[in-house]
């Protein structure tokens, strides 16, 4: 026969069997816990501000004299998605090449920041933004005016990349 | 005015009430919970979120009804108007208040159905009738999930409603009466049935959880094993009929518990001190306050311990129905038997 003795149930002393005292243990903890501090953040009131490691949607950087990217490509090529299309053209400034055409398909987008990683130039990196919403496809594809974003905004993860990268 | 027509008027009353203490109830579960837990809960429908249950309701109206393919149409419609029609007669015996002695002499009861010599029988024998309307909601659905928790809620409300009525037995015999008045009058100055009747109390307060099918032993709607247990075939304002009579349920176990136990409407010393003649209006609105106090008090224990404790196994369930309530409420009946019969 297969009897087991000396089980935990067994072990139980009478008033553990009871099951009162610790049920009296549970409630206490639960009435204590109605009036501690709560973690919910009221969201679109209370926002929370990510850090500088943190990968939001991927945005270009624009400078005082205009956008830093020289349409090399790079990022559309290493995007796993295919998320990037970007079309180059020719500028009388010094750079000489700057993009006609850029924009990236956020419902596409799984915002890993290989693009980030792989731009010689720092002009794609990762933002803050996490709220992303659109009403329709159409919508959700992001072109130059939504993507340059000022240096100034861009600076705790400029700040981040030259440490980390 | 005639008694029949201010009898209906206080059934109109004391049922609205009901559905609005129902409805507020729901509210209050889900903001107690999430202070439970760390969170906030409802706060965004109104002052504090006070009218996200009128919100739920609305929802609930506009809600497509689907009744599903080879469900037994009759059954399906009539389990929860069953439901919630036992749960709200059963108000008509509860007392929350004595009496206004008008100028004629004349007693103006409060409760709906004053001085009803079999008043607590006629609750256990609702209370029985509660069965059906989850039961044949199971049954009904043709669902077999629906059937399993049918089938486990009357197996439990059938287990527990033994040792609830042994408990109540020893309170009757304490107060010499079913009728709900001389019950919560034979309570008076606070010589409530709790002091003596502690055992008895926590058989009736288990049993009673077993009985409106709250946490710990809401295994009849147990989501993770049964979906959503006897009602998960209904939908609509029939889904939210059964929501609201777990809550009226819970409201009028509390009414019972109140009366039973701890006095009533009864407040040693306060009326005396505050010159509260009996009769007065101002005396009934005091017995009022003292009366939903109470339930309150027991309304937030059924809160409580839904969020502190786990759901039973169907095995302990069963154990602690038939191997502990019941004879502990024998135990108890003897034993006060034996005291009413050798010292009164």
């Amino acid at each position: 026969m297969n009897v087991t003795t000396n089980t935990r149930a067994e072990r139980m002393s009478f008033w553990e069997k009871l099951y009162l005292p610790e049920i009296a243990k549970g409630l206490a903890l639960t009435f204590k816990t109605m009036f501690k501090p709560k973690m919910t953040r009221q969201y679109p009131e209370e926002r929370w501000e990510p850090l500088g490691s943190y990968r939001g949607r991927p945005v270009l950087v624009l400078e005082e004299d205009g956008e830093r990217c020289v349409a090399c490509g790079l990022c559309s090529r290493v995007c796993p998605a295919l998320a990037i299309e970007v079309q180059a053209a020719e500028t009388a400034r010094d750079k000489e090449r700057y993009p006609a055409k850029f924009e990236i398909n956020m419902l596409r987008c799984i915002y890993c920041g290989l693009c980030e990683e792989v731009c010689p130039e720092e002009a794609i990196v990762m933002s803050k933004d996490y709220d992303i919403v659109f009403h329709s496809q159409e919508e959700a594809i992001f072109g130059k005016d939504k993507l340059l974003v000022p240096i100034a905004r861009l600076q705790e993860r400029l700040e981040f990349l030259r440490q980390y990268k | 005015m005639s008694s029949l027509a201010f009898t209906l008027v206080k059934g109109a009353i004391a049922l609205n009430f009901a559905l609005v203490i129902a409805a507020a109830l729901v509210y209050l579960e889900r903001r107690i919970s999430a202070w439970m837990q760390y969170r906030i809960g409802p706060n965004r429908v109104g002052p504090f979120g006070l009218l996200q249950p009128l919100a739920d309701v609305l929802k609930l109206y506009t809600k497509e009804d689907i009744v599903p393919y080879n469900a037994n149409k009759t059954f399906h419609r009539l389990a929860p108007i069953i439901s919630i029609a036992v749960a709200l007669a059963m108000l008509c015996v509860i007392a929350p208040a004595s009496y206004v002695l008008l100028e004629d002499g004349t007693k103006l009861f409060i409760a709906v159905a004053p001085n009803v010599n079999v008043g607590f029988l006629l609750i256990l024998a609702l209370s029985s009738i509660g069965v059906y309307g989850i039961t044949l909601a199971g049954w009904s659905s043709n669902n077999k999930y629906s059937l399993l928790g049918g089938l486990r809620s009357s197996a439990q409300m059938i287990s527990y409603e033994l040792a609830m009525g042994l408990a109540a037995v020893a309170a009757v015999m304490l107060s010499g009466s079913l009728d709900m008045n001389h019950i919560i009058a034979s309570q008076a100055g606070g010589r409530w049935n709790i002091w003596f009747q502690p055992i008895g109390f926590i058989v009736f307060l288990v049993a009673s959880f077993a009985e409106t099918n709250r946490a710990p032993f809401d295994l009849p709607e147990a989501e993770p094993e049964l979906v959503g247990g006897y009602h998960t075939e209904f939908s609509g304002m029939k889904f939210g009929l059964f929501y609201l009579a777990e809550y009226a349920n819970m409201f009028t176990a509390s009414a019972v518990m109140t009366t039973l136990y701890l006095g009533g409407y009864d407040m040693p010393f306060l009326p005396q001190l505050l010159g509260l003649q009996e009769g007065t209006v101002a005396r009934v609105l005091f017995e009022l306050a003292v009366f939903f106090g109470k339930v309150s008090v027991l309304l937030f224990f059924f809160i409580w311990v839904r969020w502190t404790l786990p759901r039973f196994r169907y095995d302990q369930l069963m154990n602690l129905g038939w191997r502990v309530l019941l004879p502990l409420g024998l135990a108890n009946i003897i034993v006060t038997g034996a005291i009413v019969f050798f010292v009164r």
